[in-house]
């Protein structure tokens, strides 16, 4: 039977628990065998989707909760991070590099996220939450490596 | 978050240690900004070599204090980054406008 595991993880949404969560996450990730390499560029990708529940899904409230599932096939780690916060209104607009909210941030965050996984994905409804899913597959080089050498 | 800051020939020399994100994001840019007040600071130099993570958080902070600075002519320079937070940095563009450095000494040579 292939190799399969999985893991939910739900906390509060303080900025403290965002190296709890991309810790867990990496942690978790290293069953299969990822690079540590690899596992650093998980853990800016899970910083970035908590970060922006925190700022923009719950625009900074401490009391909600934001969930992380990661699942682990043989050779693939997939991970969702969803709030039930403001949603994002309009999603292609996020997802451009350098759209930004914020004069003291650099909307970077989905750039990052794109940079180092795959298949990203983001389901939003203004009111009712943001979903994010993306996967990384062992061995896959990122997209930003080509241009490195 | 550890963090050093000394003021020397011009330049607010920054030492921050360990993960920064968000958590600790208003701490680093609520203590840069109080030296920037209270030092004649024209320069910055940012040396990574004891920090193990950045994220877009933190990149921020360090984009804010580059256009206070360089709004005067002063620059930013980035020592020792370590090769994950290197990759970063890289990414987010902002070595097209900081420098980048071995050491303090080769940073503090460079803006003379």
């Amino acid at each position: 039977m292939p190799f399969t595991n999985q893991m939910k993880l739900e906390f509060l949404s303080i900025p403290a628990n965002i190296s709890f969560a991309r810790a867990t996450v990496a942690a978790f990730a290293s069953q299969l065998e990822f690079t540590l390499s690899d596992l650093e560029e998980v853990k800016v990708a899970v910083s970035e989707a908590v970060s922006n529940s925190i700022i923009h899904g719950y625009r900074n409230a401490q009391d909600r909760f934001i969930k992380v599932y990661a699942k682990l096939t043989e050779n693939t780690l997939e991970l969702s991070i969803e709030d039930d916060g403001r949603g994002i209104e309009n999603i292609d607009k996020a997802l451009q590099p350098a759209f930004t909210t914020d004069p003291e941030r650099l909307g970077l965050g989905f750039v990052f996220m794109q940079s180092f996984m795959e298949n990203l994905q983001v389901d939003s409804l203004p009111g009712r939450g943001t979903l994010v899913r993306m996967s990384r597959r062992v061995g896959a080089r990122a997209v930003h490596n080509s241009q490195e050498h | 978050m550890l963090l050093d800051i000394e003021f020397k020939q011009d330049t607010l020399l920054v030492r921050p240690g360990g993960e920064l994100d968000l958590s600790v994001a208003d701490f680093f840019r609520n203590n840069l900004e109080e030296s920037l007040d209270r030092e004649p600071a024209t320069n910055i130099v940012f040396n990574l070599a004891q920090v193990s993570f950045v994220d877009s958080s933190v990149l921020g902070v360090l984009l804010g204090r580059y256009k206070r600075v360089s709004k005067k002519g002063g620059k930013v320079i980035i020592v020792s980054p370590q090769p994950q937070v290197r990759k970063i940095l890289e990414l987010s563009g902002l070595f097209r406008i900081m420098g980048e450095s071995d050491s303090e000494a080769e940073a503090l040579l460079k803006l003379g």
